[in-house]
């Protein structure tokens, strides 16, 4: 798992993607603040942040950057033969390659932390800084769609032998999965109550508006945690018969 | 060490291996000859546990390669065709990941990698990135790969292909040094290299075991014809009389000057040297050179190899 985490941060695309995030967080959380600061709303700094389908299309193609080369560079350089030859059950190297992204992005993610805490100090805690339970709440669920969106690449990279094609499958996963409630919509018009109930039960979005009030709601975790396991699941069968067919 | 039984490997509706059996006693050192496509590299991956036999079983120290795959593969170390390795890596932070990978006690990591650097003659490259090294280096990477979680057994799929002749050497050198402590299965389809490395050969071809024996009894062995040739100042009646010694099937005489070169086709494992050398000497023929081509391993695995089916 460490040789994941060390191999990650040997590629450009790491700092790239670390880069590109912080930058992005940065960004949006100066804005949000500013917006703060001429007129008072209701929503929080955590929300502003991460409550968009900007950070998350961001978020979709950043992961999907980071999983790309999890396998398919395995089975293009032959490496795979080594891996699965050595004494390590199949399910522990799906597992292996899959936390290690998630270290990856839990230290990429770490500074921004630092925003919301200097945020709540300087503000003398403003009301839209909210207190800890949002905090948490919002990187709980931060965490759990980077590990979704994980998942989802590391099965995209397990299907191909080419890590472009592997980005591309990744990313357009995760963009059917975050405009799909949107397209609902249009299709059954936006008013419909199913389209939005498709989309408070799918999209990030809307789920990031509850925990960073700090409602943690546990249909949500079930639902983020049944499809990574859902996906990490498809990866391992995937892996295994191509590992017979190379 | 390891034992092989009525193994056969399908893929779709091509047999790479037909029904194999073998076995490979401790300590020996086994060279699993065959030309390019017999078999050799399927039936090392089914061994390593990387593919699944469509039938039949194979065993590793005991132990099933498919239904006891991890136990079996604790005890291999394994170089594959090629030698894929992670060329981001340092050599030993590569080299360190792997023995944790093997299960290594991680106070013995260190001192482990720090072996194998030393037997594989690499210690000087251990903080150079794999992509940097040269093709002998990384087979060295490779090959204390293999070493790193001191198996008992080590299988070696073509170690020496695609090196230059002082790389082979030392390759080479390197194996049989290995393998004073170990088992070792190695295969090839260069042949000096199994003269002089091997206990034993099992040939291969078309999937199937064609001899399994040493290296020595299989030249022995060989019913190639032998060929006897003899340069001499004689006369025209040689001919005949060359002909007329029972072992000698045919000669052909070609001119050379003075001199006549005569080759001669003979019976399978005829020695009719003395006989032409007495002939000779009553004749009264100058004799220049005499010399009998022997069976090579070269000839056995042609013959072995090249057949009809």
């Amino acid at each position: 798992m460490m040789r994941e985490v060390r191999s990650i941060f040997n590629t450009a695309i790491a700092y790239v993607v670390m880069a590109g995030l912080l930058f992005l967080l940065g960004f949006t959380f100066q804005t949000v603040v500013s917006i703060i600061n001429k007129s008072p709303s209701d929503i929080t700094v955590l929300e502003g942040a991460f409550g968009n389908n900007l950070f998350f299309f961001i978020f979709a193609i950043t992961t999907s950057l980071v999983t790309m080369r999890t396998y398919s560079e395995e089975f293009r350089m032959g490496t795979i033969e080594m891996l699965t030859t050595a004494p390590v059950k199949e399910w522990q190297i799906v597992l292996a390659k899959f936390f290690g992204t998630v270290i990856f992005y839990a230290i990429t993610l770490a500074p921004t932390l630092a925003f919301f805490t200097i945020f709540s100090v300087v503000s003398n805690s403003h009301p839209a800084a909210k207190g800890p339970g949002a905090f948490y709440g919002a990187y709980l669920l931060l965490f759990l769609i980077a590990m979704l969106f994980i998942a989802i690449g590391n099965f995209a990279s397990s299907l191909v032998k080419d890590q472009v094609n592997a980005a591309v499958i990744s990313i357009t996963f995760k963009i059917i999965y975050l405009v799909g409630p949107v397209m609902l919509g249009i299709l059954l018009t936006v008013t419909d109550p199913r389209a939005r109930a498709a989309e408070e039960f799918i999209s990030p979005v809307m789920h990031m508006r509850d925990f960073s009030q700090g409602v943690i709601d546990t249909r949500r975790i079930v639902w983020y945690l049944s499809l990574t396991a859902f996906f990490l699941i498809l990866t391992h069968h995937v892996f295994h018969s191509r590992k017979l067919k190379s | 060490m390891i034992r092989v039984q009525q193994l056969t490997k399908k893929y779709g509706s091509f047999t790479a291996v037909k029904g194999i059996s073998f076995e490979v006693e401790k300590g020996e050192i086994v060279g699993f000859l065959g030309p390019n496509g017999a078999g050799k590299s399927t039936t090392m991956k089914i061994l390593t546990g990387f593919l699944p036999p469509t039938t039949g079983r194979a065993s590793i120290a005991g132990f099933d390669v498919f239904d006891q795959s991890v136990e079996a593969r604790r005890r291999l170390g394994y170089l594959p065709e090629n030698t894929p390795l992670y060329t981001e890596m340092k050599v030993g932070e590569y080299l360190r990941y792997r023995a944790a990978l093997k299960g290594v006690p991680g106070s013995k990591v260190r001192e482990r990698v720090g072996d194998v650097l030393d037997l594989c003659q690499i210690s000087d490259r251990e903080k150079q990135l794999i992509s940097s090294l040269s093709k002998g280096y990384r087979q060295r990477v490779g090959l204390a790969d293999a070493l790193v979680h001191d198996p008992d057994l080590l299988i070696l799929d073509e170690p020496t292909i695609g090196l230059d002749p002082n790389q082979i050497r030392t390759v080479r050198e390197l194996i049989k040094n290995l393998a004073e402590k170990r088992t070792v299965l190695i295969s090839t389809h260069i042949l000096p290299e199994v003269e002089m490395m091997c206990s034993r050969v099992v040939v291969i071809h078309r999937g199937q075991i064609r001899a399994t024996d040493t290296a020595e009894n299989l030249r022995k062995n060989h019913r190639a014809v032998g060929e006897l040739v003899l340069e001499a100042k004689a006369g025209p009646d040689a001919v005949d009389a060359l002909k007329a010694i029972p072992t000698v099937k045919d000669v052909t005489a070609t001119p050379d000057g003075d001199w006549t070169t005569f080759t001669l086709r003979l019976d399978a494992n005829a020695e009719p040297g003395a006989e032409i050398m007495r002939l000779a000497m009553e004749r009264k023929w100058e004799v220049r050179e005499i010399h009998q081509k022997r069976a090579t391993l070269e000839d056995v695995f042609a013959e072995l190899t090249t057949s009809e089916h």
